[in-house]
């Protein structure tokens, strides 16, 4: 009984913020904040299997996000809406319903793919110079985008409010809140399976002795791609969650401001802890709203905490533990492996 | 057909030849030393032959396979284990999971196995964790099974190290300095270990070490080298009084 305790909390959840978006207890600011702060815990916790697990300094997650808000987007207005782009929709808008969550998946592939542009150099380079070309790849992403004029080039690139409306038209649901949701639920789930696996832990032996690691048989170029392509792959989920909420993506909004952002968030949690990536994304978004009547003075305040933090608590909220270390009574209620 | 035969091995840095025409053939269950004095190379071999470094020339040769062009994680899945001089663990990994991360060479599922937690995945598993189990008990390190190897002795340590690289089923396994560091309780304990380790699983024990007393006691058969050449080789007796010996570890001058 007690192994379900955890999944049904999750879709009672789920159910309750759906309910709460539907019926209007939460009102249109507040839902959207909501689903940004799911798009944050994506981003910071698939940032940290490459920071965090890996030891990587990787400092251009927000291009993987680039990459998959566009190419989802691209897919789903030509597919199910009308647009200056494409022309008439290829599909029945109605089929948005289910094609829109399959376009954010083929964003996700795309972005993983795009991940080869940092996986293949971390074969020979690691550190410091690694850390460049992460950044370089954030930077030809974003100049690729820029410069494609079929999608808008530095304009941007929109419709996907169509896209969300003809989904609405067919069920009159919060289908964004929904699947904002399930694809936050669906990243953490995946990346615990994945660290616990004796596959995943490759990930860490990797961090802890590169050549340790090669020595005892694991593929430590094999482990990297793997590693660089889940994670890029997610931040491409979560930057076509991202566009498709905002109805609008532009290539500048996934600069190198926005990586910083996941970066911090990293390092805030905890380097190498998932609970933490998930604590600091809420918090983070959550300091960030609380904030807001400082106006300006939010950019003092907020960078003032992470200063404190690293000078008392230099590891981050969590440091390197689960939520299990911490309250092993839980374990009791999840097999948290 | 001999389990390793390594013919006219050369590895040059640049101008220097750190090793050269090294020659050794292992038949299968021999427990072989390899000494010198520092810097004569020793190491160097034990990283050709796993695959670390890529020799000049000469040829290694494993169970029937050329080692030449495999990456180390594929020399190591044909049957080569080893350890280090400076202790390599995965520090702030378990002990169990630093033993499971070594069984990756048979993981027998994929990625995609791994997120939905197929029946192979499960099955695959539930097996690594039982074979990590058992080694860590038959070494003795069960009440450590979750402790961090960070929080452990530095004998513990080696102990650990060992069972990992035994874990992977080797047929030869090598040991680069296993008593450096240790004191000489621990010395002892560690000569009995790899005694009892080379009888119970039966594989072939090749040893780089300074310690006199565990090369003395434990190897049937030592080789000897100094800048790269073998200058010697022989029964422990013999070594012990070889001229060539004593003149490369104590110079000319003393004798």
């Amino acid at each position: 009984m007690q192994r379900f305790t955890v999944p049904a909390l999750v879709a009672a959840a789920g159910l309750l913020l759906c309910l709460a978006s539907q019926y209007g207890w939460l009102d249109l600011y507040v839902q959207t904040t909501i689903m940004f702060l799911f798009i944050n815990v994506i981003m910071s916790t698939s940032l940290n299997l490459i920071n965090g697990n890996m030891g990587e300094f990787a400092c251009g997650h927000a291009g993987f996000m680039c990459v998959g808000a566009y190419v989802s987007s691209i897919v789903s207005v030509a597919l199910f809406a009308k647009s200056t782009y494409f022309g008439a929709p290829l599909l029945p808008p109605g089929w948005a319903v289910v094609g829109m969550p399959l376009s954010l998946l083929a964003g996700g592939v795309a972005a993983a793919f795009a991940g080869l542009l940092v996986a293949f150099p971390s074969f020979r380079t690691r550190g410091d110079y690694l850390a460049i070309v992460t950044l370089a790849a954030n930077y030809i992403i974003i100049s690729v985008f820029v410069n494609l004029d079929m999608v808008g080039g530095p304009r941007g690139f929109m419709g996907m409010k169509k896209v969300v409306s003809a989904m609405g038209d067919v069920l009159d649901i919060p289908w964004m809140m929904l699947w904002t949701y399930a694809f936050t639920v669906f990243t953490v789930f995946i990346l615990r399976r994945f660290l616990w696996s004796s596959l995943g832990k490759g990930v860490m032996a990797v961090h802890q002795d590169e050549i340790a690691a090669e020595i005892m048989s694991v593929n430590t170029n094999r482990i990297k791609l793997v590693a660089f392509m889940l994670s890029s792959g997610l931040a491409g989920i979560a930057g076509g969650l991202f566009a498709h909420i905002l109805g609008y993506v532009n290539p500048s909004a996934f600069g190198i401001l926005k990586s910083t952002e996941a970066m911090v968030m990293v390092y805030l949690g905890g380097m190498g802890s998932l609970t933490g990536a998930v604590l600091s994304a809420v918090l983070m978004t959550g300091l960030g709203e609380v904030l807001r009547p400082l106006g300006i003075f939010k950019w003092v305040v907020i960078p003032l905490l992470l200063v404190l933090l690293m000078q008392f608590r230099p590891a981050g909220i969590m440091g390197n533990r689960e939520l299990s270390d911490i309250f092993p009574r839980l374990r009791r209620f999840y097999k948290f492996k | 057909m001999a389990l390793l035969e390594i013919k006219d091995l050369t590895i040059r840095f640049g101008g220097l030849a750190a090793v050269s025409e090294f020659e050794c053939a292992f038949e299968g269950g021999e427990l072989m030393g390899l000494i010198g004095p520092n810097g004569a190379g020793k190491t160097t071999v034990f990283n050709m032959v796993s695959g670390f470094y890529r020799p000049t020339g000469g040829s290694i040769v494993f169970d029937g396979t050329p080692t030449a062009g495999l990456k180390p994680h594929q020399v190591t899945a044909l049957g080569i284990a080893r350890t280090f001089q400076n202790i390599r663990l995965w520090k702030e990994m378990s002990v169990l999971d630093n033993i499971r991360v070594a069984q990756y060479y048979r993981l027998g599922y994929g990625v995609a196995g791994c997120f939905f937690r197929s029946r192979r995945y499960m099955t695959r598993e539930a097996e690594i964790e039982r074979t990590s189990r058992e080694v860590i008990d038959a070494l003795e390190l069960t009440r450590y099974t979750d402790e961090r190897p960070t929080n452990l002795p530095y004998g513990l340590q080696r102990r650990v190290e060992i069972a990992r690289a035994l874990s992977l089923r080797p047929k030869l396994l090598l040991l680069d300095e296993p008593a450096a560091g240790l004191n000489s309780a621990d010395v002892e304990g560690l000569i009995s270990l790899i005694r009892w380790v080379h009888e119970e699983y039966k594989l072939s024990i090749w040893m780089i070490e300074h310690q006199m007393k565990v090369v003395m006691s434990l190897c049937q058969w030592i080789k000897v080298i100094d800048f790269g050449r073998i200058i010697a080789e022989g029964t422990p007796e013999q070594i012990q009084a070889n001229p060539e010996v004593i003149k490369a570890y104590l110079g000319d001058e003393n004798i």
